[in-house]
């Protein structure tokens, strides 16, 4: 589904990402961990296609298609979800005006007509059922206001209701009561099936318990250095990341 | 010949006619006097710097439009806020329409100027607030000059007046070019509600030329929603002067959208006298092509323990050109004033133009003040955030404009309006608002 070949990325002419290979197959829970500053969000913002962002070598191919060279809404068209890790807080738009909008220029791109009114607020209330969304916050505007956990159980909330085939959740998280974060990990779950694909970004393993991953890839320096089986999380969250860090600078 | 000689020709010859020992008559020919001295204001004038007259002036108007006209309400009906029971004041080509309206002498006043200014019964009002509170500048001094109709509204004490009152003007462009000059006085008296909407509309491409003069008084704990609806043809233009005397306790708010017509100024000026009042100007400009709008604000906070508050957004595409000159003054006499004032404005095209100036001038030691503006494009990573979601760039930052400006609508009282503000700001900016939950 995802193919990521000798990815390197610059901000500001800052070199961040720095040759990253990386494969996700249809069905599929990843993980990515790593300190501070490796690049993981870097690395999630280039797949959704933000353009600070600039793309100096390699490939990135979505379902065998070359994206590099699309537009965010082109991305989000064929099925990339990128789970912000600080969702903007727009006033003046609801939660309920900005999904029908996004669902329905997603259908437009594919052309198919508007979603009837009637099964839009069906699939609303569906999803935020799943969340444990209450009606009245989808009138409230787009993230205004909302705590931390709410935004992310905003930003899962908008997944159900787009359905993407890949999912990247950049540290959905950080934030999180352990009440949230069941929800939002349950919510994640719920919408996982065979035909699409969870990229999870977390600093810590506790996310991981919930939502179990197929791989654990550690990012250092801008390059994945080390991958495994979730024993993988494991032993990070023990040991930390310095054994790494001296594995990579040996 | 041009337009100020013939509009003081006109007047002599029209003068001429009315009874020369008269109140007005003194009132007017004073006032023709200082718009002849005066004459239009140039840019030279600091309070014109950014607006020049000189593209409307020269078009060949009608002062006196010569027939009346008909029009059917089904015709016009989508310039009205029709979906709520309201008054109706309507002047057509300057002429009041009866067909069109619905007024009352019913336990209030809302009727015609033109009644006012020549029944006696209205003398002793009139005496008392006709051209107390309008200045003298060229343009309210040459509204003065002419001023024969217009909306009289009076309401006596204790009144919540239960349904909006709506002033509309059309014109027809059955005169090549027209040239009105509407003149509103509106009382409410102690304790009393009113709502009023106003809105001004061409009906053709031929040039319109308005110059408003509308004085308020709001006395004693009275309550005061004025909106002004300007979405004219690109051939229309508006000078609006709004005068406001607030006396103790009382709030009144103005909301001006301005989304159209070729060239409009707002003068809105609002004189505190007395304690504990509350003034609110708030305004949504959104504007394209080669419009221009200026909006010119006077708050004078003369006594103890008063608000003003001033919110104007303001989003500006193509060739456009806006003006936010925001005054405020605080005698040393008004301590404890909380005065605010905030204008935000986003340019979508290189060559849209805004020129913001507050002017804050505080004799009082005890006071808060604030004010601030900005002029900025489009924030990018909210942009990122909504094309993420799939929607387009283009969308996304007609949504994005859209919730910018839409928020100055949190203080609209008439849920019809706050409704077409809406539909009228989404067609502008080209967004499907849709439905609600």
């Amino acid at each position: 589904m995802l193919k990521i070949k000798n990815l390197h990325a610059s901000v500001a002419d800052k070199s961040i990402l720095r040759g990253i290979n990386l494969e996700i197959k249809p069905g599929e829970v990843h993980a990515i961990m790593g300190p501070n500053g490796s690049g993981k969000s870097t690395l999630a913002s280039v797949i959704a296609g933000k353009e600070d962002y600039e793309v100096t070598d390699g490939e990135i191919f979505f379902e065998g298609e070359d994206i590099n060279e699309f537009a965010p809404e082109e991305r989000a068209h064929k099925g990339v979800f990128l789970s912000f890790q600080y969702p903007v807080e727009i006033p003046g738009v609801s939660v309920t005006n900005f999904m029908k909008t996004a669902i329905n220029e997603t259908r437009k791109a594919k052309g198919l007509e508007d979603m009837p009114a009637k099964d839009m607020l069906k699939l609303i209330r569906e999803k935020a059922e799943l969340l444990e969304i209450d009606r009245k916050f989808l009138s409230r505007s787009l993230n205004e206001g909302f705590s931390g956990g709410e935004k992310k159980r905003n930003e899962i909330f908008q997944m159900a209701m787009l359905e993407p085939k890949l999912a990247i959740l950049d540290e959905t998280d950080s934030g999180l009561d352990i009440d949230a974060l069941r929800i939002v990990a349950n919510g994640v779950n719920k919408l996982k099936n065979k035909d699409n694909a969870v990229l999870l970004i977390t600093h810590y393993q506790r996310l991981l318990d919930y939502i179990v991953p197929d791989y654990v890839h550690v990012l250092y320096k801008g390059k994945i250095v080390k991958s495994g089986t979730k024993e993988l999380a494991h032993e990070l969250e023990a040991k930390g990341y310095d054994w790494i860090k001296e594995e990579v600078n040996i | 010949m041009d337009l100020k000689e013939k509009l003081i020709s006109s007047f002599w010859a029209f003068e001429n006619h009315q009874d020369e020992d008269s109140y007005l008559h003194k009132i007017r020919t004073e006032a023709i006097k200082s718009f002849e001295d005066k004459g239009f204001p140039s840019k030279k004038e600091e309070a014109w710097k950014y607006t020049s007259l000189n593209s409307i002036l020269k078009n060949d108007y009608s002062v006196f439009p010569k027939q009346e006209n008909a029009i059917e309400y089904n015709d016009v009906k989508k310039y009205f806020i029709h979906d709520i029971d309201t008054y109706k004041i309507v002047f057509i080509d300057g002429k009041y329409s009866s067909h069109l309206s619905q007024t009352t002498h019913d336990g209030m006043d809302i009727c015609l100027m033109s009644s006012a200014l020549t029944k006696p019964k209205y003398r002793i009002l009139i005496e008392n607030y006709f051209n107390k509170i309008a200045q003298n500048d060229s343009l309210t001094s040459l509204n003065t000059a002419f001023s024969s109709e217009g909306a009289y509204i009076h309401i006596p004490k204790n009144k919540m007046v239960a349904k909006p009152i709506q002033i509309i003007h059309l014109s027809t462009g059955n005169e090549s070019a027209i040239m009105l000059q509407p003149r509103n006085l509106i009382v409410v008296d102690e304790n009393s509600h009113l709502q009023i909407i106003e809105r001004h509309q061409s009906l053709t491409d031929n040039p319109v030329l308005t110059n408003s003069v509308t004085e308020i008084f709001v006395n004693k704990r009275a309550i005061v929603d004025y909106y002004k609806i300007q979405n004219d043809n690109t051939n229309a233009s508006l000078i609006d002067n709004s005068y406001i005397n607030q006396k103790q306790g009382s709030i009144c708010s103005v909301h001006t959208f301005a989304f159209g017509g070729k060239l409009t100024r707002n003068n809105l000026n609002f004189y505190q006298q007395g304690e504990r009042i509350n003034s609110t100007l708030k305004g949504i400009t959104i504007i394209g092509d080669k419009q221009h709008v200026d909006h010119n604000t006077l708050v004078h906070h003369t006594e103890p323990n008063c608000e003003s508050h001033q919110d104007y957004k303001g989003v500006y595409g193509e060739n456009s050109t806006g003006v936010f000159n925001g005054q405020i003054l605080v005698d040393k006499k008004a301590q404890k004033t909380n005065a605010f004032q905030s204008n935000k404005n986003i340019l979508i095209s290189d060559k849209a133009t805004i020129n913001t100036k507050p002017q804050l001038e505080i004799f009082a030691d005890d006071v808060k003040c604030s004010h601030g503006c900005t002029i900025g494009q489009l924030d990018e990573s909210a942009l990122f955030y909504l094309r993420s979601r799939g929607i387009p760039e283009k969308e996304a930052k007609a949504l994005l404009m859209y919730a910018f400006s839409n928020n100055v609508l949190n203080s609209v009282q008439i849920p019809e309006i706050k409704n077409r503000i809406n539909k009228i700001i989404a067609n502008k900016l080209g967004v499907d608002i849709g439905f609600d939950l």
